[in-house]
C-alpha cells in the first residue's frame, strides 16, 4: 500500500469534493489518482450529483465501478463537478458553480462530465470516470481536448450510478491518451449481477493501430445543418488522415437523424420524471418537514433542492407520459429510437465504423447558451449512439479558432475494441 | 400549445413546487421545446416500437442487505429503526 497526496489547487472548479490523500494498492491502476464524477456512489464520500437536494449525502456503499478501480490499485482523488443529475451540455447547471475549460477559461468545458474532463485536461489527474446519457463523456472530452469513450450499453455496470435515464446511460473512461482509455476499459467491464442490464463481455485488448482495409462510413447528416463549417473542415482533415493510413472512406446516409434529438429528449425526460421522484427529503439530503403534509413537504423540498433545468426536464417527462399525450410523444419517440437503431444496424452491414464530428461547434463561452432548446440542439451528433446503445469514442483532432475539436468514432454493439483501435490509429498518426 | 395553467398542473402532478412568477418563463420554454418535438409526428406509424430485449430476472433468494443503521445514516428524521416521513393525510 502507498499513499498518494494531492494538491488542492482547483483553479477550474473541476471538483465538488477533493480528498487530501488516497490509498493505492497493487494492480493495473497501481499508484494512479483517479477522479470520479459526482453521480457515482462512493462509500463515505459525499455524492451530490451537483444538486442541493443531495448536499451532504454520504453513500453507504460503493458503485461497482468504484469497487473495481479501487481493487485495481487506483486512489480516488475526489468527486467531479457536473451538470445537476447530468442534465446539461456545459457544466453550468451545477449547484456548486460552473467548471472552466482549461483550454480557455472563458469557455465551458462541455457537459455533463465537465469536471472530469477539466481535471484530466489540466493534468490534475491522469484519468477520470464520467457518465454518458446523450454525449456527457464525449462532449466535454471534445471541448477540453482529451479522449472519452462511451462503452456499449451493458458493458459497464451501472450499479451505484444515481439514475437519470437508465435506458441510455453508461459509465465510461476519460483520459489524455487512447492507451489509458483502453487500460481503464479493462478494469471497468465485466458482468455484475446487481445491474440487470449487465452483459458478460469483459474487455481484454491491446490497441492495434493497423487500420488498412477498414471501411469507415461518414454520414452526410454528421456534416449537415448546424455543424460549424470550420469544425467540419478540421474533422474532414482527420478522416483524411485515417484514409492515408489505409482505411476506405465511404459516404452514407442516416435519415433517422431527423428524429433522433426529439426522440432522445422525450425518452430521457420521461425516464428522469420517474427516477427523480425518489428525491423527497425522507431518506437523504436536506430533510423533509415531517409536520407538513406529504405534498406540501415534497413540493417545498424539491422547489428549493432542484435547479431550473432539472425542474424543466421532470415536467417535460411528466407531460410526455401523461394520459392523452403518451401516444404523441413517448410512443413516437420509441418508434424513432428503433429507426435510429435500424439505421446503424444497416450501415454496419456495409462499414466497420462510422466517423464524424463529436460536437457541431467548439466550446461555448460561459453564459452564452441561455435558451434550453439551442442547448439541446448541440447534442445532435452524440445522442444517436445512446439511442442505439452502440460504443462511441471522441478523440482530439486539432483545433478551430484555437479551441479543441473532437473526432467521433462509432462502432457496432460490443465492438468497443474496434472504435478504440481506430482512435489509437488516429492518435498515433497525429503524433507522428 | 400549453398554457400557464397547464404548466402549473404539470408542476403539481410532478410535486415540483415552482413559483407563480416562474410560470411565464417555464411556459414559453415549454412551448418552444414541444414545437420542436412535433417533428415526431412525421415518424411512420408502421415503425416497430420497443426493442427485441427480454426481461432478466434473478431467483428470489434472500441475500445480505445493508445494516439498518447505515441505511438510516443520511436522515435526521428516524424512529425505532424506521424513516419518519411527512403526514400522508
Amino acid at each position: 500500500m502507498a499513499t498518494l497526496t494531492f494538491t488542492r489547487d482547483d483553479r477550474y472548479n473541476a471538483f465538488i469534493t477533493m480528498l487530501d490523500n488516497a490509498e493505492t494498492g497493487p494492480g493495473k491502476l497501481s499508484g494512479i489518482g483517479i477522479a470520479i464524477k459526482d453521480n457515482i456512489s462512493t462509500r463515505g464520500i459525499q455524492t451530490t450529483c451537483a444538486s442541493r437536494i443531495l448536499e451532504g449525502y454520504l453513500p453507504p456503499y460503493d458503485a461497482h465501478v468504484v469497487t473495481l478501480v479501487k481493487k485495481a490499485g487506483a486512489g480516488i482523488v475526489g468527486k467531479t463537478n457536473m451538470d445537476e443529475f447530468g442534465m446539461g451540455t456545459t457544466t453550468e447547471n451545477s449547484a456548486f458553480g460552473p467548471t472552466k475549460n482549461p483550454a480557455d477559461t472563458s469557455r465551458v468545458p462541455g457537459g455533463s462530465s465537465g469536471g472530469s474532463a477539466a481535471a484530466v485536461a489540466s493534468g490534475m489527474v491522469r484519468m477520470a470516470l464520467g457518465t454518458d446519457t446523450g454525449g456527457s463523456i464525449r462532449c466535454p472530452a471534445a471541448f477540453c481536448g482529451i479522449v472519452g469513450h462511451k462503452p456499449t450499453y451493458g458493458r459497464v455496470s451501472r450499479y451505484g450510478l444515481v439514475a437519470y435515464a437508465n435506458s441510455l446511460e453508461q459509465i465510461g473512461p476519460m483520459a489524455r491518451t487512447v492507451s489509458d482509455i483502453s487500460l481503464l476499459m479493462e478494469v471497468l467491464t465485466g458482468y455484475d449481477p446487481r445491474d440487470s442490464t449487465s452483459v458478460n463481455c469483459p474487455y481484454a485488448h491491446i490497441p492495434d493501430p493497423d487500420i488498412r482495409g477498414l471501411k469507415i462510413g461518414v454520414p452526410e447528416e454528421y456534416f449537415g445543418e448546424g455543424v460549424d463549417p470550420r469544425v467540419a473542415s478540421v474533422v474532414w482533415d482527420g478522416i483524411s488522415l485515417l484514409e492515408r493510413k489505409g482505411a476506405d472512406i465511404i459516404t452514407c446516409r442516416m435519415p433517422s437523424m431527423a428524429y433522433a434529438l426529439a426522440a432522445y429528449y422525450v425518452t430521457c425526460t420521461s425516464e428522469a420524471s420517474s427516477n427523480l421522484a425518489r428525491f423527497d427529503g425522507v431518506r437523504y439530503g436536506p430533510p423533509a418537514d415531517t409536520r407538513q403534509t406529504w405534498h406540501e413537504s415534497f413540493q417545498e423540498r424539491r422547489r428549493d433542492g432542484f435547479g431550473t433545468e432539472v425542474k424543466r426536464r421532470i415536467m417535460l417527462g411528466t407531460f410526455a407520459l401523461s394520459s392523452g399525450y403518451y401516444g404523441k410523444y413517448y410512443a413516437k419517440a420509441q418508434a424513432a429510437r428503433q429507426q435510429v437503431r435500424n439505421d446503424f444496424l444497416r450501415l454496419f452491414r456495409e462499414v466497420d465504423v462510422i466517423a464524424g464530428p463529436t460536437m457541431p461547434t467548439v466550446a461555448f463561452r460561459i453564459g452564452e447558451k441561455t435558451d434550453p432548446l439551442s442547448m439541446y440542439l448541440s447534442d445532435i451528433l452524440t445522442v444517436p449512439a445512446n439511442l442505439a446503445g452502440i460504443p462511441a469514442i471522441s478523440v482530439p483532432c486539432g483545433t478551430s479558432e484555437g479551441l479543441p475539436v473532437g473526432l467521433q468514432i462509432m462502432g457496432p454493439h460490443f465492438r468497443d475494441e474496434r472504435v478504440i483501435d481506430v482512435a489509437y490509429a488516429f492518435e498515433q498518426g497525429v503524433s507522428r | 400549445m400549453v398554457s400557464e395553467k397547464d404548466v402549473a398542473h404539470i408542476a403539481e402532478l410532478a410535486d415540483i413546487g415552482i413559483e407563480k412568477e416562474e410560470l411565464a418563463e417555464f411556459t414559453g420554454r415549454f412551448n418552444e421545446i414541444l414545437d420542436y418535438f412535433d417533428i415526431l409526428d412525421q415518424v411512420e406509424q408502421g415503425t416497430r416500437g420497443g426493442t427485441d430485449l427480454v426481461n432478466i430476472f434473478r431467483d428470489d433468494i434472500v441475500e445480505d442487505s445493508l445494516p439498518g443503521d447505515e441505511v438510516l445514516a443520511n436522515t435526521l428524521e428516524k424512529e425505532d429503526g424506521f424513516f419518519r416521513a411527512p403526514r400522508v393525510m
